[in-house]
């Protein structure tokens, strides 16, 4: 079964209604990396379908006699980081994660909501604020006695792999080099073009993961479209603000959807964010229309689309020389996705690359979980064992889909991670380089 | 083997809620008393009932004066027994097949009976109750609530011992002995070891509802009961926080009512011989869903726990009803009565209590008293509808999410649980345990809701048979009780889970067989315990159920 069909067939059936498949089996509790290393988080079976028979429903109303209307009234369930293992690994097709998601959605809506799960459900917003200030947002970042403040007063822990701005986000740098002019889905063909949606972290952290997909794409006959977008929400559902992440959700569907109707493709390359547009705004927010069923059905992972053009025999393959080890990590929201390991397929194709798959479930800092001052040691204790292999492994770079994962192992590890599609495009960029060397100094023979 | 003596002023038969509620009553007003049942307290239709705590709705067409005793009833039991509901709310719901002229009269007949009733705009209905039918057409608040039975009962024993009542579970009443017109002696036979006491009361009230007349034909009195069986079924998630009703003439599969962490939707009725059948067939469970999909489509998607069976104590009276037999049980008025054996068979000593709700029990007892009262020439008022059970005074206890959240103030995790699936803890158990005494694992459910979930003691048996043999005295042995003791842990716990098992059968399909087979595969395939489960298991309890 597809993702689509799989989300399909789940969004019959309401997320909290699954969990009258738990059996008890346990399997979740063996998969999941929390519960692995802190007994402060009982564990997906304890916080997922066993807590939700305790919870009640979000329309109903508060009872006369109780003393508030606690609707969820646990909070370690706060404690999952929200990887999906569980939910992947439960053979009963309880979605252990999603229902986890919504008890906490549920608490924030109970209180008022956290100053720092605000911020970090935002990354628009501080990217729209940081980017202008970079080179004084990142001293401060890099300065000790602000991230004191930032951990004692926001809740952000000093060591928490936070990103450094880009001095111009990647939008500011494609509308200087290809002029403003959005195109409408009228005005390109669908077959030879794709729409990117580039999320916040390509926007205003790393837009040389942009560049790099859109060198790839270009390089394979397809025109970028690069519509009008904003965050996609996915920090805003993790920390619970559900409402607000509706909003986000809406904006993104009524522009992405008028391209989805038309037939073309969506591609991201953060695995969290086509995650989001493929799943996540049907699920979770409960917005399955016709719009977010168009969107769910034309988005793509970077990957996932490279490949597909390359089992179609649509992919330029002459990529250039590169004999090293290549370690990869394959995020977990790459895992809820279903289509498998792309990126190994695609780094396969580069002579003399050797990547292997890590083989080691979750880097600990899903998302912003990790950012946390409460949960950042958690982060590193479930990242340890991925920690020590890398760094074992002797290998100067590793690669990573997702853009908080690379943030957290490049800082705990001191090992650059990048994005695949960057492997990619340096090895285009290292064909030609060796063409145009063999074609300027013909060699001996 | 010696027989004990012992001479109360009033012997109490049966430990339901109307025999707990009148030991209550009688001691309240000095009386020397004591209170036997065959089983374990609330093992009788109290714990197979289906949890309604009525507000006399379901009534209000039909039998108008029960309706006013329930709303009446159901106002107190809010002062004196919060502790021991949930105050769910309830609605009156008219899907497209219930016939205009009762609903329209519905919001009119609860106010003459003193209900308080208002019509809700259906879309403001289903915004708080999604899962149900999208067809319905009017919507109707009114005061019910779910009623935990097992916490009431208690409670109102420990208000009776308070007072210098005495209570025994397995105690059964065998024989009951005449002088003449006079009642000269009751034998009563403690059900685990067998030994005798002989009790010379100078009152005998009967409570033993459905098995009343059984009591009175000990006494050579002849009492006609027509034992109404009723079944429920258990479904694992509360896919309401409101009772629904549906708003038609009283019928099958009309009520949902949302219980602790399950919902439970009921019942049928069919008039049976005896009391003790109460045998689920798939038959009725299918008959309830049928009925049951009018109100919540989804019904057969949703996983179901187990079915459980209930035998109302309906009374036939010939006076009123005419001794001809009518096959309708739902005609039968639920009302209660006060048999004064005297006047009515010319035998002393002896009045019955029959038919009436649980949501009346209190009020039973009161006239009850009363008439024990007259002939004891006492006159002393009845104080129990004024004064809360002990530690029942407060709501706050009881609501869906409460010991979750009691939990995890204290941390949460699964580390302290002995059944996860209804968050029992150890220290739970314990306490249990210290204040029962030796007990089956039978009666540990009923007192702390251990292996009611979706596992159904799956995966709490075995940790509570461990803890039960932990705590057991050195060298004890306790005679087998029905259900096992902590002497024989092996054994409560094979008798424990064929009981489960059983209230599984008649429901056993998807997602609870798997459960089923997974359980069975755990005990059966990994901890070997084949062989013993047929010894054990060939003898459970009288009682297989629960308000489960
Ligand atoms: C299916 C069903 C659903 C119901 N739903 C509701 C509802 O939602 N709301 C409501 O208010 N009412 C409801 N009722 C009615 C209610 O359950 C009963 O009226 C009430 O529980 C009767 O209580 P009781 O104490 O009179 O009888 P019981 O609880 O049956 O107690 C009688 C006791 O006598 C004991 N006994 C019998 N023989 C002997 C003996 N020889 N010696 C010693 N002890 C003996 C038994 O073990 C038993 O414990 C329902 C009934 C049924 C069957």
């Amino acid at each position: 079964m597809s993702i689509t069909e799989l989300i399909e067939a789940a969004a019959h059936e309401p997320v909290t209604s699954t969990a009258d498949g738990c059996l008890k089996c346990n399997v979740c509790n063996t998969v999941c990396p929390v519960s692995r290393v802190t007994d402060l988080f009982p564990g997906p079976k304890y916080v997922g379908p066993q807590a939700q028979r305790f919870r009640l429903a979000p329309g109903s109303p508060p009872q006369a006699g109780s003393v508030m209307p606690v609707l969820s009234p646990d909070h370690t369930v706060d404690l999952c980081s929200g990887c999906g293992f569980c939910t992947n690994a439960c053979p009963a097709g309880v979605r252990i994660a999603e229902m986890n998601s919504r008890a906490r959605a549920q608490m924030r809506a109970d209180r008022r909501p956290h100053l720092r799960d605000w911020l970090l459900g935002q990354p628009d917003l501080l990217g729209r604020v940081g980017v202008p200030l970079a080179p004084l947002a990142n001293a401060a970042l890099r300065n000790r006695a602000a991230r004191w403040v930032g951990e004692t007063l926001v809740g952000v822990h000093r060591h928490a792999p936070l990103p450094t701005f880009s001095r111009r986000s990647f939008r500011t740098r494609w509308s200087r080099s290809r002029g403003r002019r959005l195109r409408a889905p009228g005005s390109a063909d669908p077959e030879r073009s794709v729409v990117y949606f580039h999320g916040c972290a390509a926007n205003y952290y790393e837009p040389e993961v942009a560049e790099a997909a859109i060198s790839v794409l270009e390089r394979n006959g397809l025109e970028v479209i690069v519509p009008q977008q904003v965050c996609c929400g996915l920090p805003l559902i993790s920390n619970g603000l559900y409402a607000q992440a509706r909003a986000r959700a809406r904006h993104n569907l009524t522009t992405l959807a008028t391209f989805a109707r038309a037939g073309f493709r969506i591609v991201g390359t953060s695995t969290s964010c086509t995650h989001t547009l493929k799943a996540e705004y049907r699920e979770m927010l409960d917005l399955d229309d016709e719009d977010a069923r168009a969107v769910s059905g034309a988005t793509w992972d970077i990957c996932e689309l490279l490949l597909d053009l390359h089992e179609r025999d649509r992919l330029d393959t002459r990529f250039g020389r590169s004999d090293r080890h290549l370690p990869y990590h394959p995020p977990c929201q790459l895992r809820s996705h279903g289509i498998g390991l792309p990126a190994l397929d695609l780094l396969a194709l580069v002579p003399g690359l050797d990547a292997v798959d890590l083989d080691l479930d979750c880097c600990g800092v899903a998302g912003t979980y990790g950012l946390k001052r409460e949960k950042y040691d958690i982060a590193m204790a479930v990242g340890q064992p991925l920690f020590r292999k890398l760094r074992e492994s002797g290998a100067d770079e590793a690669a990573c889909d997702s853009e908080t994962c690379r943030w957290h192992i490049a800082k705990a590890t001191g090992i650059r991670v990048r994005h695949p599609v960057q492997i990619l495009a340096a090895a285009y960029v290292a064909y030609a380089a060796a063409e145009a060397e063999a074609a300027g100094a013909p060699s001996d023979g | 083997m010696g027989e004990r003596m012992l001479t109360p002023d009033v012997l109490v038969i049966g430990g339901g809620a109307t025999g707990a509620g009148l030991l209550r009553d009688l001691a309240r007003r000095g009386l020397r008393c004591l209170l036997v049942d065959r089983s374990d307290f609330g093992t009788g239709t109290s714990g197979r009932y289906h949890g309604l705590l009525h507000s006399g709705g379901r009534y209000v067409s039909k039998d108008p004066s029960a309706a006013r005793e329930c709303i009446v009833e159901n106002q107190v039991l809010r002062r004196i027994a919060a502790g021991c509901i949930e105050d769910t709310g309830g609605i009156f719901v008219a899907t497209p097949d219930d016939p205009d002229d009762y609903v329209d009269a519905f919001p009119g007949a609860c106010a003459a009976a003193g209900i308080d009733c208002d019509e809700i705009p259906v879309t403001e209905t289903l915004r708080r109750e999604p899962a149900l039918s999208p067809a319905i057409r009017r919507a109707f608040r009114v005061p019910d609530a779910a009623l935990e039975p097992w916490q009431l009962i208690e409670a109102n024993l420990a208000d009776a011992r308070a007072h210098g009542a005495d209570a025994w579970p397995y105690q059964r009443v065998v024989a009951i002995q005449r002088d003449g017109r006079r009642i000269s002696g009751v034998t009563v036979r403690d059900e685990r070891s067998g030994a005798s006491t002989r009790v010379v009361p100078r009152m005998i009230a009967s409570a033993a509802g459905a098995w009343a007349g059984q009591v009175a034909a000990l006494a050579g009195v002849e009492l006609m009961m027509s034992p109404g069986k009723g079944t429920m079924i258990v479904y694992n998630q509360r896919m309401t926080d409101t009772v629904v009703n549906r708003c038609h003439p009283p019928g099958d599969g009309d009520i949902m009512v949302p219980v602790h962490t399950v919902a439970i939707l009921g019942t049928t009725e069919e008039l049976v011989e005896d009391p003790d059948d109460d045998e689920t067939s798939s038959d009725e469970v299918q008959a309830l869903i049928n009925e049951g999909e009018a109100l919540f489509p989804a019904l057969r998607r949703m996983r179901v726990l187990r079915a459980y069976t209930g035998v109302r104590p309906l009374y036939r009276d010939p006076a009123v009803q005419g001794p001809e037999a009518s096959d309708d049980g739902r005609a039968i008025s639920r009302s209660h009565i006060i048999l004064d054996h005297e006047a009515r068979d010319g035998v002393e000593g002896l009045i019955s209590i029959v038919g009436g709700k649980l949501t009346t029990y209190r009020l039973m007892a009161e006239q009850a008293a009363n008439a024990v009262c007259a002939k004891l020439g006492m006159s002393e008022p009845c104080t129990t509808a004024g004064e809360p059970l002990p530690g029942m005074g407060d709501s706050r206890a009881h609501w869906l999410g409460h010991r979750l959240a009691e939990h995890e103030d204290r941390g949460g995790g699964d580390a302290d649980l002995i059944c996860e699936c209804e968050m029992v803890t150890r220290a739970m158990l314990e306490r249990f345990l210290d204040r029962r005494g030796p007990c089956s694992i039978d009666d540990i459910r009923r007192g702390t809701r251990l292996g009611m979930g979706p596992c159904q003691g799956g995966f709490c048996t075995f940790r509570a048979a461990a803890i039960m043999a932990e705590r057991a005295p050195d060298g004890h042995t306790d005679r087998a009780a029905p259900g096992g003791s902590a002497s024989d842990p092996e054994g409560a716990l094979s008798t424990f889970l064929n009981e489960r098992s059983k209230g599984t059968r008649a429901v056993a399909w998807g997602r609870q067989l798997q459960e089923l087979w997974m359980v069975t595969g755990i005990y059966v395939g990994v901890m070997g315990l084949e062989g013993s489960s047929s010894e054990h298991g060939g003898e459970a309890t009288e009682d297989h159920g629960a308000v489960s």
